[in-house]
């Protein structure tokens, strides 16, 4: 049979010799081998000092998105909470009153949004469905919270500040 | 002479008891820092490092949680019983210190203050019957929690402790052929002239070393509490401070049998060229006593190193190395240290 990689070991399965039976060799070489370990480098990141860089394409906490004038660009069509398979994702749509252009870029926004983290489970396919390229995932995860009711995310928690502060993205804001 | 006990021996002993007991709790206290920094180090982790500078306050932190924590007796325990196997534990575990000569003397106003409890001229035999009464503790807590998991663990550990116990015995008969002595004092007493006994004995200190991580249960032959089969073994139903005395009490079995093997095999509280040195005789004392402890700290790293490093045995296996290898090696390390000793006067 060919094997998929060329990484396969044959077991050894003949009885063990004398040197194997006192089991004292293999225990000096592991001995040694622990100690060298002593002295690598550790693979830890001290977390809330120090943190891992992730990938450009890392999937973390959501980001609603706006426009270029600072509009909201959800339309609350609901395309990303029927893609989401955790079922994650609510929103209740609401109507644009006249004067209201400046916060919504269409005539139909989401009047409440919410995602619960602990049911998402970073997937990406809302960031797929979208059509408005309104929802994003950025590089950083949910902190960890007290209350269950803490990783439930508002539209004030996902909505990126407008203006956006000093130039900074939302994804190093969070 | 012999029957004058004064005030200031007493008050001598006393404090030095209260010292030796400070100190192999203190030690104890750190072992536990050291196991779990060592372990990680070897895991490529970083350990402990949040309470205080490089995690120094951890134990400390672990105590505070153990006390805090919910005591729970089951309901079907002997409740009696249930509350004596730690009680037990911990004293056996503490009670061994006693005969270990920690330093020779030292002169204070007029005194001579010896640095061991206690010169039993039997004292390593003291220390062989304490190590067995630890098992007790074990036994009488694993039976009491009324559970499966701990009996099979009790069971298990007295099986283990009664065969280890016997090899360890043959390999230090061998010993004591060339010591004459059955005190601690004199055998340390005899290797700070001449060589250290592991020299005449390398296959009866391997063989003790072997045994004596038998009887500390720790790994490779932690079969007593062996926790991917049998929960935690016998301290399953333990919580809080009892379990607490569980674990601190082998943390100090660990630190007494360093202790015994370095009293034994590499000196004690001698050190090479302690006789060229001139200093006065209370500062050799103390360099003794340092001397004594960083051989046992050696030790206490070896116990941690190996238990991060080798695998637990099976069960048949342990048995199987403990009745049909070490026993026979022994015997024989005792006929051939018998032939070498006979063999000058022929």
């Amino acid at each position: 049979m060919e094997t998929l990689t060329n990484r396969a070991k044959p077991v050894d399965r003949r009885p063990m010799n004398f040197w194997e039976k006192i089991y004292l060799p293999a225990v000096i070489k592991g001995l040694g081998i622990t100690f060298r370990h002593l002295f690598k480098k550790k693979a830890t990141y001290n977390f809330p000092e120090q943190k891992r860089p992730f990938s450009p394409v890392f999937r973390g906490l959501h980001i609603l998105n706006r426009d270029e004038e600072g509009r909201e660009r959800c339309t609350a069509c609901g395309l990303c909470a029927v893609a989401c398979p955790a079922e994650a994702i609510t929103m209740e749509a609401a109507e644009r009153k006249p004067g209201e252009e400046h916060l919504y870029r269409e005539e139909k926004y989401a009047a409440r949004y919410e995602i619960n983290m602990l049911r998402c489970i970073f997937c990406g396919f809302c960031e797929e469905a979208c059509p408005k390229d309104a929802i994003y995932l950025t590089e950083t995860f949910a902190p960890a919270n007290y209350q269950r009711k803490g990783f439930i995310y508002g539209k004030e928690d996902l909505l990126i500040p407008f203006p956006p502060i000093e130039n900074q993205s939302a994804t190093e804001k969070l | 002479m012999f029957l004058e006990i004064s005030a200031f021996l007493v008050i001598e002993k006393l404090i030095l008891v209260a010292a030796i007991l400070g100190i192999s709790l203190f030690i104890a206290m750190y072992s536990t820092y050291a196991e779990r920094k060592l372990a990680a180090f070897i895991q490529d982790r970083r350990g402990p490092n949040r309470a205080g500078i490089f995690g120094i306050l951890q134990p400390l932190a672990d105590g505070g949680k153990l006390f805090f924590k919910e005591e729970i007796i089951p309901e079907y325990a002997n409740k009696f019983l249930f509350i004596l196997g730690p009680a037990l534990f911990m004293i056996t575990a503490c009670m061994t210190s006693a005969v270990v000569p920690w330093g020779s003397t030292l002169h204070i106003a007029g005194r001579d203050i010896s640095l061991q409890v206690a010169d039993v001229n039997i004292g390593i035999l003291y220390v062989f019957g304490v190590v067995s009464l630890g098992v007790y503790g074990i036994m009488i807590g694993g039976w009491a929690s009324n559970n499966k998991y701990s009996l099979l663990g009790t069971i298990r550990a007295a099986s283990q402790i009664i065969s280890y116990e016997l090899a360890m015995g043959l390999s230090l008969i061998a010993l004591l052929m060339i010591t004459g002595s059955l005190s601690l004092k004199d055998i340390v007493e005899q290797q700070s002239h001449g060589v250290w006994y592991i020299v005449y004995q390398p296959i009866g200190f391997l063989i003790f070393l072997v045994c004596a991580f038998a009887e500390c249960n720790r790994t490779p032959f932690d079969l007593a509490e062996c926790d991917s089969e049998l929960v935690m073994g016998f301290h399953t139903e333990y919580s809080s401070m009892k379990l607490g005395f569980y674990l601190f009490a082998e943390y100090i079995n660990m630190f007494i049998s360093s202790a015994v093997m370095v009293t034994l095999y590499f000196g004690g509280y001698n050190f090479p060229g302690m006789h060229s040195l001139h200093v006065s005789p209370n500062m050799l004392t103390i360099l003794g006593v340092i001397a004594f402890f960083i051989k046992i700290f050696i030790f206490l790293f070896f116990f941690i190193w190996v238990r991060w490093t080798v695998p637990r045995f099976r069960y048949d296996q342990l048995m199987k190395l403990g009745w049909k290898m070490l026993i026979p090696l022994a015997i024989l390390n005792l006929l051939i240290t018998g032939a070498l000793m006979l063999y000058p006067h022929h």
